[in-house]
């Protein structure tokens, strides 16, 4: 851009030092302090989700150290390394995928975990960001609108490892990595006719979809439409967290106090259904706080994303944003019974390490590729 | 004509800025969907789901059941259920803890080293719950805590029901022990079984049937005051309070004889090793005994960090079970076997001699594979060679055979996988072949097999590794002439409310047949005269037997003596010296046990090993036959 130079010799006499040091390490402070308001937040709620259990919450807080330092990692890392390295990444995640599929370790009845030794590691995770990637390689030099060649490619490149995820059966990881690489299209500006075309398929691909969903998926859905059928089943999920989050009321019971959570009524308090504890203890206003801040950061990461020079860079940020959304709205929905019963934990608040190194992880790409627009030649 | 498409980075930029502008409207409109739903159900609806919280007044309370009870051959128990005292602690009614711990330790009710486990337990667990710190409490640490009670605010005694095993060390390896629930079992089992179980199965018999000993856990309603704690039922029965029962878990019926395992390890003594017994007949295991022993109530108790510290850390491997998962050289205890396997391949007849001079040559190699006896045997036959175990027979015998040969019949008399009995962890130990030894190793010139190397699987070196427990299966199929059984320990189930046993009858394997089956008898011969030959091996252990013993000694080699050395027992550091190995079966017409005795470093299997044997024989054959 010929504007430049004169933009970065304007700005430079204003900054301070501080801004001056986020510069250096390619972070940006709105997106920081929105994601540690959330993170914070988050410990609050589950030192008393955890029902001030406190090795639970050392251990959140030493993972959630963990993925802080993997987010600044990634963020010094230059963004044309990452570009280089996606189609790498993206193939290993695949071949670990099918690794997995073949001689998984069966955890929690589900094949998702690769034993490393050292760690347990789910390459599904993995997925979440390369998927996206690997969209936006493919797109990066091509000329925009994809065609429709093009788009199936990238629908391939999606599909690949979301069918090998839903398989596990791990349906809300597939539904993730699904929404990262399709969200990549929708940015890259797929024509609207295709987006409605692709809509009407999916509509009508409802019954087939049906007829492929594992028993407790069925039932998942069953329950949604009428949580009565099977109260202290399936449906007991979704009555015991609207009965939590409808019982605190606008200012909630207090924090620790609520009864739902406390006597164990509601299940998965601490990972799944933790917005509920939100609702019970710090009632509406505490939800519509959280909700204000993850659309602080979800806002910031989009605009970050179009502040990107490059192909690549924009599609991957945006791509970023909005799988975090995906991910707030899902949790939310499922919670207050808006949506089936998905395994998708709230970001950053639920108790887990591996979802929140996870999305860490994809903000400091979105860093590292925002701090680069002005190094990349377009 | 194809269009050619030019990438307008403008344009694209102009595009990307829409699409995102658009996104954003969509994540806000959906998230104000979310808030509207919040409004729904915490404004229009707060009264009603208000209510419905108040009346969340029922708690589900587990109901543990209990765990099946083992049972010997005899009936006699020899793990149960019995009440125990807990004591436990509840942070929350604790003002000082690190004080009351102190307390606890100079009451001698908790151990100094056990703090730092406590602490972790109690801060990993929830508000209000009574954390348990020691498992079982003796009579006398009870009185010792009544009478300082006062002082201990927060710390209960609770009581509920644990697992002892009367017989204490005796049998550990077969029976295995429980333990606390650890966070690697969490991920095995299922949550809504063992909510309310304390322990499970860790080891031994006690891990392997889990399932059935643990049995169906169960639940029943609680009323609970606002704060949770439970509250006695208002105005008598509360009808709609919803109970379901626990199935206890099933009785385990074991082939094992407590009192017979007891002679066994009682002449083990304060050595390391095994000690198998089979009923050749069932496959029933009578004695299954690896030394040294432990006490498994240690676990069941809530083992301290020390002693377990001294457990793992003993020289002496106590929690290692060596007749399972002890991979030894065999030895000169597979010479009958190879004898059987040169006659059923035809290369040998019993008659042929072969002369001993002390060491055997292969031909075109001046490496000499010595006998034991540096003088060598003279002039043997089949007979005479399993009778004084003379090596160079069967160096010679061996390379006669080649490996493979070699290899097949070992496979069929069980050597080289697990013998498949019912307990968990069993090893399969090694019976090389050619094709083995491509797959074992990577480098390429490891990968050839060299006629050495079979002229030591001769005398039970070399690669060939096994387990004690299969040793003793390969005695019972020549103890049997034939007929081939799985070892197991358990014979039958039994639900302790209707009483009903399930018996698991004897599980055939195939039967080994073999194209002479006068070579049966030329074995079984061959190894009576081991204890009751001129020159037999094991005459000095057997003398005075009132019935016979086909036997057979061995001397397993851990260190490997350099060509122009000579082994010295007493320059050779005790972990290096031989295992000593001892394997029978006996009345040898009519064989009723099969066994295996394997004393590690214990120096030659006549003098150490076969005592053990011809303890358990004694002590089982002096009864009469069922």
């Amino acid at each position: 851009m010929m504007h430049q130079g004169f933009g970065e010799s304007r700005s430079r006499r204003t900054l301070t030092r501080g801004t001056r040091l986020l510069k250096a390490l390619h972070l940006d402070g709105a997106l920081l302090v929105g994601l540690a308001a959330v993170a914070a937040f988050g410990l609050l709620v589950l030192y008393s989700a955890a029902g001030g259990n406190t090795a639970m919450w050392t251990r959140q807080v030493v993972r959630l150290g963990i993925a802080v330092v993997g987010m600044l990692f990634l963020a010094q890392v230059p963004a044309r390394f990452l570009r280089m390295v996606t189609p790498l990444a993206y193939g290993i995640g695949v071949l670990l995928l099918m690794v997995v599929a073949g001689l998984g370790d069966i955890g929690k009845g589900a094949q998702r975990w690769l034993d490393l030794g050292v760690v347990r590691f789910q390459p599904s995770e993995l997925m979440k960001l390369a998927v996206p990637m690997m969209c936006a390689w493919y797109l990066h030099d091509r000329a925009l609108p994809a065609s429709i060649r093009e788009t199936l490619v990238v629908l391939v490149i999606v599909a690949i490892p979301a069918l090998l995820v839903a398989e596990q059966p791990d349906l809300g990881t597939a539904l993730l990595v699904a929404a990262a690489g399709l969200s990549v299209l929708l940015l890259a500006g797929l024509p609207w006719r295709f987006v409605f075309a692709g809509a009407g398929l999916a509509a009508a691909a409802t019954p087939l979809a049906w007829f492929l969903m594992h028993d407790y998926q069925r039932s998942r859905v069953l329950t949604l439409l009428n949580p009565q059928t099977d109260p202290l089943g399936a449906g007991y999920h979704i009555i015991q967290s609207q009965i939590a989050i409808g019982s605190g009321g606008v200012f909630g019971k207090g924090w620790m106090n609520g009864s739902q959570a406390q006597l164990e009524f509601l299940p998965e308090r601490s990972t799944d259904f933790i917005f509920a504890v939100i609702g019970e203890e710090l009632g509406l206003l505490g939800q519509l706080f959280l909700i204000g801040l993850y659309l602080v950061v979800i806002g910031r990461a989009l605009y970050l994303a179009n502040q990107c020079r490059d192909t690549f860079g924009r599609l991957v940020s945006g791509s970023i944003a909005l799988t975090f959304f995906v991910y707030v709205l899902v949790n939310t929905g499922m919670v207050t019974g808006l949506l089936p019963v998905v395994g998708v934990p709230l970001p950053l608040v639920s108790y887990g390490g591996t979802s929140m190194v996870t999305l860490l992880a994809g903000f400091g790409i979105l860093m590292s590729l925002q701090a680069q627009r002005k190094l990349v030649r377009t | 004509m194809r269009r050619v498409k030019v990438k307008d980075l403008f344009r694209e930029q102009r595009t990307f800025e829409l699409r995102v502008l658009l996104a954003g409207g969509i994540v806000a409109l959906l998230l104000a969907l979310v808030a509207g739903r919040l409004l729904w159900l915490q404004v229009v609806r707060y009264q009603y789901y208000a209510e419905l919280s108040q009346g969340n007044r029922v708690r589900i309370e587990p109901l543990p059941p209990d765990r099946g009870i083992i049972y010997d051959r005899k009936g006699r128990i020899l793990a149960e259920n019995t009440p125990a005292y807990q004591l436990t602690i509840t942070r929350e009614q604790v003002n000082d803890l690190d004080g009351v711990l102190q307390r606890l330790v100079q009451l001698e009710l908790l151990e100094s080293d056990d703090l730092e486990r406590v602490r972790k337990l109690i801060a990993s667990r929830r508000l209000f719950e009574a954390v348990p710190v020691r498992l079982r409490l003796t009579d006398e640490e009870i009185s010792r805590y009544a009478v300082h009670r006062h002082e201990l605010r927060g710390v209960d005694l609770a009581t509920r029901m644990a697992r002892h095993y009367p017989y204490g060390s005796v049998a550990v390896h077969a029976l295995g022990y429980v333990g606390s629930i650890s966070e690697d079992d969490l991920k095995r089992l299922d949550p809504a079984q063992y909510f309310g179980t304390a322990a499970i199965g860790k080891t031994g018999l006690e891990s392997s049937y889990e399932a059935e000993l643990h049995g169906r856990g169960g639940f029943r309603e609680v009323l609970v005051n606002a704060e949770g704690r439970s509250v006695e039922t208002l105005g008598g029965a509360r009808p709609e309070l919803r109970i379901d029962r626990p199935a206890a878990g099933l009785d385990l019926e074991l082939s094992l004889d407590i009192e017979l395992q007891r002679v066994a390890e009682q002449a083990m003594g304060d050595r390391r090793g095994a000690v198998v017994a089979l009923d050749p007949w069932t496959g029933d295991v009578l004695v299954l005994a690896s030394t040294p022993t432990f006490d498994p109530n240690k676990f069941a108790r809530g083992i301290s960090t020390a002693d377990y510290r001294d457990l793992t850390t003993n020289p002496d491997q106590p929690l290692y079970n060596r007749v399972l998962r002890g991979t030894y050289p065999p030895g000169s205890t597979i010479k009958p076997l190879m004898a059987l396997a040169g006659l059923e391949a035809g290369v040998i007849k019993p008659e042929d001699t072969r002369f001993c001079r002390g060491f055997f040559t292969l031909p075109n190699s001046s490496h000499r594979y010595r006998d034991w006896k540096k003088e060598g045997h003279g002039t043997v036959n089949m007979r005479e060679a399993v009778m004084t175990s003379c090596d160079v027979y069967f160096y010679g015998l061996a390379a006669a055979l080649g490996i493979d040969r070699i290899h097949d019949t070992m496979t069929r008399l069980g050597f080289g996988k697990p013998t498949g009995i019912d307990v968990q962890g069993e090893r399969g130990g090694i019976m090389p072949s050619t094709a083995w030894k491509k797959s074992a190793f990577k480098q390429p010139e490891m990968r050839v097999w060299f006629p050495g190397e079979t002229v030591i699987v001769g005398i039970g070196q070399g690669y060939w590794t096994a387990t004690p427990l299969q040793l003793a299966n390969a005695m019972a199929v020549l103890a049997t002439r034939g007929p081939h059984f799985k070892p197991r320990l358990v014979s039958s189930l039994r639900d302790p409310e209707t009483r009903e046993r399930t018996p698991r009858p004897p599980e055939p394997l195939p039967t080994v047949t073999l194209n002479d089956p006068g070579s049966w008898e030329v074995i079984v011969d061959a190894m009576v005269a081991v204890t009751t030959g001129p020159r037999g091996t094991a005459v000095r252990a057997a003398r005075g037997a009132a019935y016979t013993i086909a036997g057979k000694t061995g001397t397993a080699q851990v260190y490997t003596v350099g060509q122009q050395e000579k082994y010295d027992e007493k320059t050779v550091a005790d972990r290096l010296r031989d295992h000593a190995l001892f394997v029978a079966f006996a009345p040898a017409e009519q064989p009723r046990l099969a066994v295996a005795v394997l004393v590690e470093n214990g120096g030659h299997g006549s003098s150490v090993a076969a005592p053990v044997a011809r303890a358990v024989f004694d002590a089982y054959l002096s009864e009469p036959s069922p």
